[in-house]
């Protein structure tokens, strides 16, 4: 079977800065493919290039079997993209929006009416039907915006964070709205910077750094190759910060991952017997500890492991995002190595 | 969507490599559809048709009648197709800070994304547009007779100089349609179309006499495009007469069409 997406060596240049350096992705039909990386790290100019919007500057890509710089058109017929900022058009309805997008892409003004009418419906959005987008939230725009590329059911959907800035709940629903979509066969390529989100969804994930890809495979396999486990540690208020890490690094001879804001100590650990040796070393030593937790490592852990630096480093450093992201509070914003 | 399985292979097999015209033709008129509603719901975007013709044609006709032509009524014929010309080519002026604009907004990415015809997005606005040379022609020939000029070409000969202003209009719109696609911002789309259209209607004979310029002006005004629409429109608003000067007008027309229209697609595109 042909992939969804095909794409080798990809390259796309702004200048001195190689935004995408040398890419190679291979996506099966109906997975959904996470492409995790930071502000700036190159994944909407990689997934602009795949989907048209941007040329590319080296390598080769098709979308089911279809070569994405000798046929920008057919493929176009082939996807639907979802963009960082809602591209619906402001002035219009929702309806007309939807209507207008049909009639685009060749629909008859009945069909595009009735397809507007029963997107509109799937994705909750009947009673703002008739309102002005200028009107509506931005959860509710992410919704029209996802419902505008599903017009044609074209058999791959391009998300680019799909959502970024959206509250908890309206995310959630987000998410499983994305996991119908591949239930009816479509493939999902998504971009996010939310390493929850990637392990939520994706079936399989490719870490993108500097324009490069740095690792790629389930959630689980990039999880087993940082460490089996992770020791969480929380420090008592006022207690010895670095001290505590000596004994851990003593103990288990792994070097801990500290957020000293919160009084965080992450660490690898091998098999969860070795937690007592830590425990016992830190309690000779006179440093008390809030609480203790053993868990799998999260994929922050694995991004740096990966990269050795972690995921908000890389701001504002290469034309990727041209607008900033929001704050990625998951994310420990300073690690002492 | 449960219901509906989606088949990629079926979907390979159905894609187009190029839109055909028919496509086309419905692209633009749906992008033609999108700048109604737009127009519609922005009546402030209606302004410069309707109330410029109002207020130039009255300044125009009370300052310069009496210096020029001796009374108002008697600069009336030799200005109002002047005023016609002026007018319109500033309603097309309009098209490219719009299109500017437009770029920028976010749906344009949804656009670009969609396979459709390139020109669609700049065809269609234009196709709107004409309704806005339309209503501006038909205001200030109104305002024309509100101050008592009574064309000599009648009925038809008035619809003729509109028709010919709405060509040229649409044709012009061409031109700030491509600065629309390279400008960097709307702002510098207006200051750079105002460097173009200031020279080109003054230094014309929309509103003086050729024969009071010095030598070397006359030379220029005579070979500007926008002299020889405003000679036609007097010809048939006066005479109900097409004369050759028509006919330049449209080669002109069409010349500014075969370069600037290709060249705003080919300009359209490398924003991709």
């Amino acid at each position: 079977m042909t992939a969804a997406v095909n794409a080798h060596g990809l390259v796309k240049a702004f200048g001195d800065v190689r935004a995408v350096d040398g890419i190679d992705l291979d996506i099966g039909e109906g997975e959904i493919f996470g492409v995790l990386g930071p502000n700036g790290a190159g994944k909407t100019t990689m997934l602009k290039m795949l989907a048209t919007l941007l040329k590319i500057d080296e390598g080769e890509a098709s979308i089911f079997g279809v070569d994405v710089r000798r046929e920008p058109h057919r493929v176009r017929q082939l996807i639907g993209v979802t963009g960082q900022y809602a591209s619906v058009d402001e002035n219009l309805t929702a309806t007309e929006n939807l209507w207008m997008f049909g009639r685009l892409q060749g629909l008859s003004s009945r069909r595009s009416r009735d397809t507007a009418a029963q997107l509109l419906e799937q994705f909750g959005l009947t009673d703002a039907a008739d309102k002005r987008i200028a009107q509506f939230s931005g959860g509710m725009r992410r919704r029209l915006d996802l419902a505008a590329s599903l017009i044609t059911r074209p058999p791959l959907i391009f998300l680019d964070e799909p959502t970024t800035g959206l509250d908890p709940r309206t995310r959630g629903q987000m998410w499983e709205t994305i996991r119908d979509l591949v239930a009816s066969g479509c493939t999902v390529l998504l971009t996010t910077q939310y390493l929850d989100e990637a392990d939520q969804l994706a079936g399989r994930i490719a870490v993108i750094d500097r324009g490069r890809k740095v690792a790629e495979g389930t959630p689980d396999e990039l999880k087993t190759s940082v460490g089996n486990l992770t020791l969480q540690l929380r420090l008592a208020p006022g207690a010895d910060f670095s001290l505590a890490a000596d004994v851990v690094r003593r103990q288990l001879g792994e070097e801990p991952v500290l957020t000293p804001e919160s009084g965080q100590l992450n660490v690898a650990l091998e098999t969860a017997d070795r937690v007592a040796d830590v425990l016992i070393g830190l309690r000779q030593a006179g440093v008390h500890i809030a609480s203790v937790g053993v868990d799998k490592p999260t994929l922050d852990e694995v991004f740096l492991a990966l990269t050795g630096h972690d995921t908000a480093e890389d701001e504002s450093e290469q034309p990727d995002a041209t607008v900033p992201g929001p704050m990625r509070k998951e994310i420990p914003q300073e690690v002492a190595r | 969507m449960t219901t509906i399985t989606i088949d990629s292979r079926a979907a390979v097999a159905r894609a187009q490599s190029r839109p055909s015209p028919a496509d086309t033709f419905r692209q633009i008129m749906t992008m033609a559809w999108r700048a109604t509603k737009k127009m519609r719901r922005n009546p402030e975007q209606f302004f410069d048709v309707t109330l410029q013709p109002i207020l130039f044609t009255a300044m125009f006709a009370y300052i310069f009648g009496g210096a020029i032509s001796g009374s108002v009524k008697s600069y009336l014929p030799l200005m109002i197709p002047g005023i016609l010309a002026q007018t319109v080519l500033t309603t097309s002026m309009a098209t490219g800070t719009q299109l500017r604009e437009d770029i920028d907004k976010g749906v344009f990415d949804r656009f670009r994304s969609l396979p459709m015809a390139r020109i669609a997005p700049l065809a269609g606005p234009m196709v709107a547009d004409l309704l806005r040379y339309t209503i501006a022609a038909t205001i200030t020939f109104g305002m024309g007779l509100a101050l008592g000029y009574r064309p000599g070409g009648g009925v038809l000969g008035v619809v003729g100089a509109i028709l010919l202003a709405v060509i040229t209009g649409w044709s012009l719109a061409w031109v700030f349609t491509c600065l629309g696609t390279v400008a960097r911002s709307a702002q510098s789309v207006q200051g750079i179309s105002m460097m173009i259209m200031f020279p080109l209607t003054f230094l014309s004979n929309a509103f003086v006499p050729v024969d009071t310029l010095p030598g070397w002006l006359a030379a220029f005004v005579k070979v500007n495009p926008v002299s020889h629409l405003v000679s036609a429109d007097r010809d048939l608003a006066n005479h109900a007469h097409v004369s050759v000067e028509a006919g330049w007008t449209l080669v002109a027309c069409v010349i500014v069409i075969a370069v600037f229209a290709p060249l705003s697609v080919k300009l359209y595109k490398r924003h991709l």
